[in-house]
């Protein structure tokens, strides 16, 4: 069940990607995947190339995949780890969801970050507070790690 | 300080333990699931029509069937099957529960802002409550869903997610239905059940999960529209209540739709998982219980069987007719009169935290008046020189002042009256009393509670003695003075061991004088009783002892029951008056 949907996700992302994000097995074993998202034009992330690591769980889809960033970036939801704080990840999830709803989800945190249910303070204090600042750091660790 | 500090240990673990043990015991309801009885030993009679959700696995299809009939058979109006005269007694008893509610809030109120109110003892013979097995409960539960499915023409797996989304409050469903029917559903997150069946149409089309294309009939969905295949479904169930537990509340499965999946549905999709659908209806029965608030399982360890009061639930003390438990409803500790149960809470509460550790810091180590390390003196003179490295400062431990005005010829402390001085020593008495007064009452409530749990082997000599006393040309009447003592001393240790609880937290008043006379007298008395219970009692001076025995054990009994009644009368009158 698991391996057949992934394929199905897998034949699907090739047929139609989504705007900005690509995706696939990272060698043979299709319950590991390497995705990429393009920082979108209206954010600080722009122009950057995000590398993102995804592990299927066995009973997939029925537990949510494990999603991460291995770039690192500047973001009130996402920490020095690559875990992002994403309600859908976690306990929002829904077996219809497929990784390309994720992964534009993903996209949309980027270009609006939720400071409220922020996963580092530090930076939702930054974006809550002082904006600008927030943005030239995003823009430079963008520049820095994922150009 | 090691020593102090191991003896701090020793007691903070007995509490801990102390606490432990009760954490089993209150949250046995919880993890109720995994000791249901094993299928063959809680079958139902199968011919017996009225209940649903059966706790076997043979009828299982009867069961969905049942369900079905539910939702066609519209002439099964009358609410009580002709079944047993158990469903008239109940219908007496919702009578009497919707009598008792209107003022039930109030009492609710009350007991939640002061908890004041006086106890009320409940015997099992009172019909005050009553003990219901698993199946009865079930029973119990379905009835309950049944007489509120025919009253708001529903079905009744419709009704069962409506009234648990108001935790069984028939009242407040019918009062919320009858006003605003579609913000009911709409806040309960289940569609109102139409006519239209669940089936989809026959072409064929892709499931959404595992994207198979599939013929229409394969699909099955709520009614909120979203269709998956069977197959999903399964695993989707299996997944929510195998896994992560959820029985109550599980919502359809497609993104961002929070409508719950009824029990027809669930039963039809799980389908033969015996496991799977044990778990389910454990789990509903459970969550019945616990949120239905006349309802409380027994909290004895391993008891299966729940209690349900017939009048309003308050501050009430009820026995288990199973294991013979005797515990507060409000709270479902171990009954605890003449503490109320906030009172009790906060002394767990304090006995379980460290609270007391930090008393004791500060009662026996002093500050640093720069740094604020915590500087516990272990010998040498009153000039004190930090060791914190980056610190070092030189002060005295006396004033805790600086040592520099004391001059270095000879230790003279003439800084007596200094303001921070003082402040600072007036804080340590503070904290050194409170730790001394709460030592106190921890001490008694812990050496009560510890002879308590000895006096089950005091239980068992007895027994062993009354058998010999018998072989002495005693007759078996005659010998059962001793287990009536044994019970009072139980009785009394158990009142005792509540008292200093309730007396941590009482202010200081006349009533207050002559309630600590009562407890002291009690005291006294029972520890009296208990030395001639433990003494030994042999062929030849049992005749002596018995009067002894029986006038000690009847004057405690007496004292007990003064002692609780002044608590109650000061409960009624405003009396006590709590530093909480």
């Amino acid at each position: 069940m698991a391996l057949k949907r992934i394929n199905k996700e897998l034949q699907d992302l090739g047929r139609d990607p989504p705007a900005q994000c690509s995706a696939g097995p990272v060698g043979d074993d299709l319950f590991h995947w390497q995705a990429t998202i393009m920082g979108p034009a209206d954010s600080p992330y722009e122009g950057g190339v995000f590398f993102l690591d995804i592990v299927f769980p066995t009973d997939y889809p029925f537990k949510p995949p494990k999603v991460s960033f291995q770039t690192k970036i500047y973001h009130p939801n996402i920490n020095s780890n690559g875990s992002i704080c994403l309600d859908i990840l976690r306990s929002q999830w829904s077996p219809a969801l497929t990784i390309s709803k994720v992964l534009l989800s993903i996209c949309s945190l980027l270009t609006d970050p939720n400071p409220d249910d922020p996963l580092v303070p530090e930076i939702a204090r930054a974006y809550k507070t002082d904006r600008e600042k927030y943005n030239q750091m995003a823009r430079e660790w963008t520049s820095k790690y994922a150009m | 300080m090691e020593t102090r500090k191991l003896f701090w240990a020793s007691n903070v673990s007995k509490n801990r333990h102390r606490s432990q043990s009760h954490w089993t015991r209150s949250t046995v309801s919880a993890l109720r699931v995994p000791v249901f009885p094993t299928l063959s030993s809680i079958q139902i009679d199968s011919g017996n029509s009225s209940t649903e959700l059966r706790m076997d696995s043979e009828d299982d299809m009867a069961y969905e069937d049942e369900y079905d009939n539910q939702e066609d058979d519209g002439d099964d109006s009358n609410p009580f099957p002709p079944n047993q005269s158990l469903n008239k007694a109940r219908a007496d008893e919702n009578d009497h529960i919707d009598v008792d509610e209107d003022d039930l809030d109030d009492s609710q109120n009350t007991a939640d802002a002061s908890s004041l109110a006086c106890p009320r003892i409940c015997t099992p013979d009172s019909g005050d409550y009553d003990v219901l097995s698993t199946e009865q409960v079930c029973q119990y539960m379905n009835d309950f869903v049944k007489d509120i499915s025919n009253i708001l023409q529903l079905p009744a797996t419709t009704t069962r997610l409506l009234l648990s989304h108001f935790n069984w409050d028939k009242e407040c469903l019918m009062e919320r239905f009858y006003e605003d029917e579609e913000k009911l559903f709409k806040d309960a997150r289940v569609i109102r059940p139409t006519a239209g069946d669940r089936q989809g149409s026959s072409s064929k089309s892709e499931c959404n999960i595992c994207y198979q294309t599939l013929k229409g009939s394969e699909f099955k969905g709520a009614d909120c529209g979203h269709r998956f295949c069977s197959v999903c479904w399964r695993s989707y169930l299996t997944s929510k209540i195998m896994d992560e537990n959820v029985t109550d509340k599980i919502e359809c499965p497609a993104h961002n739709c929070r409508i719950l999946v009824d029990d027809g549905l669930v039963m039809e999709m799980v389908g033969t998982q015996a496991a799977v659908r044990r778990k389910y209806q454990h789990g509903i029965t459970n969550s019945f219980v616990i949120s239905h608030r006349i309802m409380r399982w027994c909290p004895g360890v391993d008891c299966l069987f729940a209690i349900r009061l017939r009048i309003s639930p308050d501050w009430v003390c009820v026995t288990c007719s199973q294991c013979q438990l005797v515990c507060c409803f409000l709270c479902g500790d171990q009954w605890h009169d003449p503490a109320t149960c906030l009172v009790l809470k906060r002394w767990k509460k304090k006995c379980a935290d460290d609270s007391e550790t930090s008393n004791w810091i500060s009662a026996n180590t002093k500050e640093c008046p720069t740094c604020h390390a915590t500087i516990e003196k272990d010998g040498g003179c009153n000039h004190v020189v930090c060791k914190n490295s980056a610190c070092k400062s030189e002060f005295c431990w006396i004033c805790l002042g600086p040592w520099q005005p004391h001059g270095s010829s000879w230790f003279k402390c003439n800084r007596y009256t200094e303001d921070d001085a003082k402040a600072a020593r007036d804080n340590q008495e503070k904290s050194r009393y409170a730790l001394q007064r709460y030592l106190f009452y921890f001490n008694r409530y812990m050496n009560h509670q510890q002879s308590l749990r000895l006096e089950t082997k005091l239980n068992n000599s007895i027994r062993i003695k009354m058998e010999e006393l018998q072989q002495h040309n005693m007759s078996w009447i005659e010998v059962q003075f001793l287990k009536k003592a044994v019970d009072v001393l139980q009785q009394c240790r158990q009142t005792l061991m509540f008292t200093y609880v309730f007396a941590f937290y009482l202010q200081k008043n006349n009533q207050q004088d002559i309630f600590e006379d009562n407890q002291h007298d009690l005291e006294l008395a029972t520890e009296t009783l208990s030395g001639f219970l433990e003494r030994d009692i042999t062929g030849q001076n049992v005749a002596e002892i018995k009067t002894k025995v029986q006038d000690k054990a009847a004057y405690c009994e007496l004292r007990r029951n003064a002692l609780v009644k002044h608590v109650h009368e000061g409960y009624e009158k405003d009396w006590w008056e709590f530093s909480l």
